[in-house]
């Protein structure tokens, strides 16, 4: 059964998904590109439920409906601060139903040989492209489902995980359990030798001791990814999510899937890369966890803490001409972007220079700083990346860090033996003052000393980010 | 106690060391002021002036002289002045500490103690009463008025009704504050300017200003003018021989050549010889500001101005800021106010002569009988030193070969990367059925597109980007919607609720997406 105008719908599909993503290159053409979105997974879906998924359409369409319902209300309640939970949670939801139908996949090759050997018919679309297949092509389809199922067991599981440390329900503590990478190396193992045990019997059994492994993998992996590593482990997962697709479309002989899930699977995989040279580390040590080993004692950092008040910063604030804010995950945690952006209103009616400066892992999603800070009104063009705004420190009268650490760490480039030695990092203690703005003496997510807080031109603003913003605001003319 | 000016008695001086402003100041500083009658006449300030503010007029310098406790004044003391100092008094002024032993000496021998204002180190702390800065930058804007006034034509270029006029050209030679003043007036007017300087740091300062700095083609070791407290030191006889050619290239062309090269405590170097002058165009002018230590420039006379048989205008006046007295005075009071706060910490009108102090040492010359000159080098450095960088300046051959390698480098990679890639290609080819392979070409020029696609996504639309792959990444609908119409009940089941969440996935990914974009807003 051939459906030509299906097929031509996934080309127009798939240029369209091609040209949705290719459209995120500038704010502007992002809001188009949305749209060949929306349109492009309209087109598909409808071309299919006409074509070869008509079987019982009215009951997908209630309940795409039912999904749409729940999705629309997600959409408009979340908070912005909220959206790394978001996107994690959804990346599981394509996980487990690369799952299903993987399983679905494996049903039915089982249901077909029984109707061939009762000579009887089979019912179903996909049934009767599986009727279709030689015993080589039927060996194939079981290896690319195993590796949908696996692909999306482990998405599932990470991706529920990393929703929980995100959502503050799981410690953001990177814990194993001990064996640490030995087990999830043998979980990968058993998988492996079910690969084998599967591929030549077909049965169900290895295929759902291997989702079991598979399940326990992603689990255990991103368990023991600190928080700080979100950003990198979020694209993992989109990219996961994306390869899932992928492999469930070759074993359906779905070619928009394939290319979609190529799609989302290159683009997860460039973020994550993105993310990690960011932190001047390698994929591997981000997804074994933790910090690596250094070679020497850290540098002894020297000097004090000095703390100021509102109405230093204020007065400060009034004299200069050219301000950077740093903002950090403190910031969304405190909720502080519409104090922060207030600030910046108040700076720029006065004439003052007010720039962000954005570091590519600030936060715990890629990106997520700007759309915080989108959020709370803040002209996107005054929202600088870290290779634009880096050499302009030392002409800037105030650097304000609000709520980051790691990323403006100056012992990154001052002593090699740092465990963070080479990271790239907001070079902000060139600027002629910096105010920090932190909730007491911690250190960061890595647990290494900040030597800029000891230094001569740095100020400790303690307290809760919003408030001590909010304190600002009413001390600024 | 008392602060005393008198009238300067040097021929020509119009300046005077304390001005109805400064007076002022001084009085905060709990000190009782007092003027020579007519002192500040000649700069703009009358009696009545400082009568009002409270300053004591004395009839004669003589009565002057014996009551005030600190003289200020503007030029080195006369021998006649230098004999009504007495023991404990305190003198403010100019003095030529390097040149003027005899002053030292008669200072010496009366027990008093003597500030000279162009001792005044040259560090952050102590550039408010760098008399010497604040006088030279007089000199400099005077010295572009001076030329203009002898010089025939305008400085800006114009294209009038009447004909086209071209600007003119000035040479400013020597970047130091009278020369930086220089071009700074002269840019201001219109004119083209060049500047050099064997400082090769301060090309930025004189960018800065809007002239053009002259390099020359020179290979050695260009000195670092931080060692020497910021002022030039005495260059190489081949370095001269380099700066000389460049000067005989650009002489033709100069319509104005403004010479400020000093070096401490020797003879100006000459600079802008004979032949040169001879080369320039009939009606340019030479304002040499190095008059008074010899000149820059050969044919200089002091305190004239001499034309030359080619119709050239040399001028050697060296009372350039006299000569904008009113300027000049308040400016060099202001200086020697802020001299007197460093040496009153307690504002309690008590000197508090402090000989620890950097500044306050460095500017002394005679200190209770004593000759303090020339004294220690001071413990601040005037300018940092740059470390010196060890990059190297690679030749073109050298980057070239870089680049090459590089080149070659990367193309070996990229081969070895397709050469891989495409034998994997084959090996799979040869034992997955074609049908595989269609799906499989599929999948590989997707990743393709995906990868050259996605390196353009601007960071600040990543969050968008991965609600967006998101809610795509959801076409694993289609596989549901295909199982959803098998007979087995299991397989409707679990092909429906993928559905399900399918739905919740593309309407809230593509939703949340279009939030989040409609908030980037431009200012």
């Amino acid at each position: 059964m051939e459906y030509g105008f299906t097929t031509a719908a996934y080309v127009v599909a798939a240029v369209l998904f091609i040209l949705s993503l290719g459209g995120l290159s500038g704010q502007e053409s992002a809001k188009r590109a949305v749209w060949y979105g929306i349109v492009g997974m309209a087109l598909a879906v409808f071309a299919t439920l006409v074509g070869p998924g008509s079987g019982l359409w009215l009951l997908s369409i209630l309940l795409i409906a039912g999904g749409g319902v729940i999705g629309t209300y997600v959409a408009q309640r979340v908070q912005m601060t909220e959206m790394p939970q978001l996107v994690a949670a959804m990346h599981s939801l394509v996980g487990l139903a690369a799952v299903f139908v993987g399983f679905n996949a494996d049903f039915t090759i089982g249901a077909v040989e029984a109707a061939h050997a009762a000579g009887e018919d089979v019912v179903g679309t996909f049934a009767n492209l599986v009727a279709h297949k030689t015993p080589v092509e039927i060996n194939i389809l079981r290896v690319e489902l195993f590796l949908g199922v696996f692909i999306g067991a482990v998405t599932f599981t990470g991706s529920v995980i990393a929703y929980g440390k995100l959502a503050g329900k799981v410690t953001s503590k990177a814990e194993k359990l001990p064996g640490g990478h030995m087990l999830n190396a043998s979980a990968a193992v058993i998988s492996v030798l079910c690969l084998i045990w599967y591929f030549n019997t077909g049965g169900l059994l290895p295929l759902i001791i291997m989702t079991a492994m598979a399940l326990f993998i992603g689990y255990h992996l991103i368990m023991g990814i600190g928080g700080a590593d979100m950003p990198v482990v979020v694209s993992m997962l989109n990219s996961y999510s994306g390869w899932a697709a992928a492999a469930i479309g070759f074993s359906l002989g779905n070619d928009l899937l394939i290319v979609v899930g190529a799609l989302v699977g290159s683009s997860g995989a460039i973020l994550s890369y993105i993310m990690c040279k960011a932190m001047n580390r390698s994929f591997i040590s981000v997804i074994l966890g933790g910090f690596g080993n250094t070679t020497g004692p850290a540098m002894e950092v020297e000097g004090e803490q000095v703390a100021i008040d509102a109405e230093g910063v204020a007065s400060a604030l009034n004299e200069a001409d050219s301000v950077i804010i740093i903002p950090g995950y403190g910031m969304a945690v405190a909720q502080a972007q519409n104090a922060v952006s207030e600030l910046t209103r108040k700076l720029r009616s006065n004439g003052k220079e007010v720039r962000f400066a954005i570091h590519p892992v600030a936060g715990r999603l890629p990106g997520h700083m700007n759309v915080l800070l989108a959020e709370a009104k803040v002209p996107y063009d005054i929202v600088m990346e870290m290779d634009e705004i880096n050499e302009d420190f030392p002409d800037t009268d105030v650097a304000i860090v609000i709520g980051s650490n790691d990323i403006v760490n100056p012992a990154a480039q001052e002593d090699p033996n740092s465990p963070i030695a080479g990271m790239p990092v907001l070079e902000c203690w060139k600027a002629k003052q910096v105010f920090v703005s932190k909730r007491g003496q911690g250190t960061g997510y890595s647990g290494i000393e900040n030597p800029l807080f000891y230094k001569e031109n740095t100020r400790m603003f303690f307290g809760d980010a919003r408030e001590s913003i909010d304190k600002l605001l009413g001390l600024i003319d | 106690m008392i602060i005393g000016t008198p009238k300067e008695i040097f021929e020509g001086e119009a300046r005077v060391a304390m001005t109805p402003e400064s007076a002022l100041q001084l009085q905060k500083l709990g000190y009782d002021c007092m003027i020579e009658t007519g002192a500040g006449e000649a700069a703009g300030f009358s009696d009545a002036a400082y009568k009002e503010v409270g300053v004591t007029v004395k009839k004669t310098a003589n009565a002057l002289w014996k009551d005030a406790d600190i003289i200020a004044k503007v030029r080195p003391p006369s021998d006649e002045e230098l004999k009504r100092l007495t023991k404990g008094k305190t003198l403010i002024s100019f003095f030529n500490p390097g040149g003027n032993e005899a002053g030292l000496d008669a200072a010496k021998a009366k027990g008093a103690n003597v500030i000279a204002m162009e001792m005044v180190p040259r560090i952050s702390r102590a550039q408010k009463m760098d008399a010497l800065s604040s006088m030279a930058n007089i000199a400099g804007y005077r010295a572009v008025i001076e030329a203009g006034n002898n010089f025939g034509r305008f400085f800006t270029g114009q294209i009038t009704a009447a004909g086209k006029v071209p600007p003119a050209k000035v040479l400013v030679v020597g970047a130091g504050v009278a020369g930086l003043a220089a071009i700074g007036a002269a840019t201001s007017l219109g004119a083209i300017t060049y500047a050099f300087d064997v400082r090769p740091e301060v090309a930025e300062q004189v960018e800065s200003m809007g002239a053009e700095f002259v390099y020359l083609d020179f290979e050695e070791e260009q000195q670092d003018g931080a060692s020497s407290g910021g002022y030039a030191s005495v260059s190489s006889p081949e370095f001269r021989e380099a700066q000389l050619a460049k000067f005989r290239e650009l002489a033709p062309d100069m319509d104005i050549v403004i010479t400020t090269a000093l070096i401490p405590n020797r003879e100006a170097p000459k600079l802008w010889l004979e032949d040169m002058v001879k080369s320039m165009k009939r009606g340019s002018v030479i304002i040499d500001l190095a008059a008074e230590k010899g000149g820059n420039v050969e044919g200089t006379v002091m305190d004239e101005k001499v034309v030359t048989d080619n119709g050239v205008t040399i001028i050697g006046y060296t009372d350039f800021p006299s000569r904008m007295a009113a300027q000049s005075s308040s400016l060099y009071a202001t200086n020697i106010r802020h001299m007197m706060t460093d040496l009153t910490p307690e504002k309690d009108g008590q000197i508090n002569h402090n000989m620890e102090d950097d500044v306050i040492r460095g500017a002394t010359v005679t200190f209770e009988g004593e000759i303090t000159f020339p004294p220690p080098p001071p413990k601040v450095q005037a300018i940092a030193t740059r470390p010196k960088t060890e990059v190297k300046e690679l030749t073109p051959e050298e980057r070239k070969a870089q680049e090459l390698a590089a080149f070659k480098a990367q193309t070996r990679s990229q081969v070895t990367l397709l050469g891989v890639g495409g034998l994997l290609m084959l090996l799979v080819g040869l034992y997955a059925p074609a049908s595989f392979m269609q799906h499989f070409i599929v999948f590989v020029l997707a990743v393709f597109v995906g990868f050259q696609v996605i390196w353009n996504v601007s960071h600040s639309l990543h969050t968008p980007l991965m609600a967006v792959t998101n809610a795509i990444s959801s076409i694993i609908i289609l596989g549901a919607l295909m199982q959803i119409g098998s007979g087995s009940f299991l397989v409707i089941l679990l092909a429906a609720v993928s559905v399900f969440m399918a739905g919740i996935n593309i309407f809230g990914g593509f939703l949340v997406t279009r939030r989040m974009l409609a908030m980037f807003q431009k200012s």
